[in-house]
């Protein structure tokens, strides 16, 4: 029973993460049916980011909770900048070439950043400075930790947050119209590229606080962690149903729980000849099990259903 | 008099296929012009051109005496040109209301946009009653009516329609004629693309004949629908 909640716990914090950077990958896929594969990069140029502005205002004057939240701007202002740099220059360009072309460059885009991040930080990990709240508590014999909490309730509060964006404001209102129909939205007026601008800048922020998240859990931070995080968000949203909003939040907490639980129980169920260092297999698991039963997803449309 | 409307030898090409050839057209303020021809006579591109769906190859489009042939489609509409497109173009999975707010998208006075809302929700009692439900469970006619209001609230000086009497049952498409006559008279100039000759001739002052994209025809309303030649050819009288 500890095990199975602690595990739970740990699912459902790790899965909110997923979540969150889920949200870029199926906004921009929403509106351009495009992966962006360097939304994972996104994600670690966020938490390098963090970890380094943090690093280098600890043990200064300034108090704990300030340099964090420095921490967090920075990363959320970089990563805004460089979302926003990269649709304009790597995206825009190939708006209407085959689906193949702008794919590639997401792919190249992803390795040139993983490479500038290399350059700039080293190849080793970078560990997150140790200003972090320390405490836990008692939950149903299982212990969760202040920062599972903080990071599951800021999590939960942003994906509320951008529901109620996309569906009860002018500007998401704006956004599925774009989703459905960039030339359409066109005729009431709206900017298709603004709004494609717009939803680069919410996802990169998404993925910045992300990064800060995850650096902040494992406490380490290196140049090829948004990799692995890039593809288990991809599969979150691919499981919820690539294009749902909701879809990817379902889709990254219900991964976080798998993964979790999965790590938790392999070794027991194969009395030991596979441990839980094989947590990742979990999410490319799911991800080939829905891409062949339901390739929709949880929550998506048929693909017959989206003109 | 300068036209609110004015096409100069406007050609348009998809690739090496030239839909729409060397076409001058006006329409003036306050004028109800069709334009009518056969199936894939270029109509239909045409008017995507005019409504900033299409980039013209060559010829000049100018409304308001601006010229208007290079500016995107969301631009357009800031200048007073509404394009109802053909298929209606509604947004399927957001609600009647959704849809009819995003008309209005360019607009800031919030409370008068509220306020035609409410009496469009009241005079098409069908949109109403379903205003939160998505709008793709519409009719066909309904949606239609829908598509019409929606760009009625960009305030729109000139209003451009394609097919938009296609596939209705013939009492939503008197309906749909009617609000048009209504829009009219509330002073909206209209630039109509259908197939149904018959039906554009008799709800407009003057046309034009569209025919493997370029115009072969222009007069009056009454008096294309009196020509033998158009007789014969759009309104299926006389001898083949």
């Amino acid at each position: 029973m500890d095990i199975l909640v602690q595990q739970l716990i740990n699912g459902l914090v790790l899965g909110s993460v997923y979540a969150l950077i889920a949200l870029g990958y199926t906004m921009v896929y929403g509106i351009l049916e495009l992966i962006n594969f360097a939304h994972g990069e996104i994600t670690m140029i966020g938490a390098m980011i963090a970890v380094a502005t943090i690093g280098a205002l600890s043990g200064g004057a300034l108090p704990i909770p300030v340099i964090l939240f420095t921490g967090l701007v920075a990363a959320m202002a970089g990563c805004m900048a460089l979302g926003y740099v990269i649709e304009r220059i790597a995206y825009r360009p190939l708006r209407h070439a085959p689906r193949l072309a702008p794919l590639i460059t997401a792919i190249g885009v992803s390795i040139v950043l993983q490479n500038i991040a290399m350059l700039i930080w080293g190849r080793q990990y970078i560990a997150f400075p140790p200003v972090l709240p320390q405490g836990w508590h008692t939950l149903l014999g299982a212990r969760i930790t202040d920062l599972q909490v903080a990071i599951l309730v800021t999590a939960l509060v942003l994906m509320l947050v951008l529901d109620l964006l996309v569906h009860r404001t002018r500007l998401g209102r704006a956004m599925r119209a774009t989703a459905q129909s960039i030339p359409l939205a066109g005729l009431m007026g709206i900017n298709g590229n603004r709004i494609i601008s717009i939803t680069f800048l919410i996802g990169s922020a998404l993925a910045a606080i992300s990064g800060f998240m995850v650096s902040a859990y494992y406490g380490l931070a290196h140049y090829y962690m948004g990799f692995l995080l890039g593809l288990k968000a991809f599969s979150a949203a691919v499981l919820g149903g690539i294009g749902n909003i909701r879809g990817a939040m379902l889709g990254g907490l219900l991964l976080g729980i798998i993964e979790s639980l999965g790590a938790g129980y392999i070794g027991t169920l194969t009395h030991g000849v596979i441990g839980s260092n094989y947590q990742d297999v979990f999410a490319f698991f799911v991800l080939i099990t829905v891409l062949i039963l339901r390739p929709s997803g949880l929550l998506g449309a048929p693909a017959t259903d989206r003109a | 008099m300068t036209a609110l409307l004015a096409l100069n030898a406007l050609t348009v090409a998809y690739g090496k296929l030239h839909a729409v050839q060397d076409v001058s057209l006006q329409v003036a303020q306050g004028e109800r012009v069709c334009l009518i021809g056969a199936n894939g006579a270029g109509k239909s591109t045409l008017l995507k051109t005019v409504g900033g769906l299409l980039q013209p190859r060559s010829g000049s489009i100018h409304f308001a005496s601006q010229s208007i042939g290079s500016l995107p489609g969301h631009a357009i509409v800031a200048r007073g040109l509404a394009l109802v497109p053909e298929g209606r173009g509604i947004f399927n999975r957001l609600s009647v209301l959704e849809n009819l707010e995003l008309g209005a998208w360019l607009r800031r006075d919030r409370a008068a946009v509220r306020q035609e809302i409410a009496t469009i929700c009241e005079r098409f009692p069908r949109l109403g009653e379903r205003r939160n439900q998505p709008a793709g469970q519409l009719s066909g006619g309904e949606q239609q009516l829908l598509a019409i209001q929606r760009a009625l609230l960009s305030r729109p000086r000139l209003l451009l329609l394609d097919e938009p009497s296609m596939g209705l049952a013939p009492m939503m498409v008197e309906a749909v004629f009617s609000s048009l006559l209504d829009a009219h008279r509330g002073g909206i100039t209209l630039l109509l693309v259908e197939q149904n000759a018959q039906l554009a001739l008799t709800h407009t002052d003057r046309g034009y004949v569209m025919e493997s994209g370029r115009i072969t025809m222009e007069n009056t309303s009454a008096a294309l629908h009196d020509d033998p030649q158009v007789r014969a050819a759009y309104l299926g009288v006389g001898s083949l």
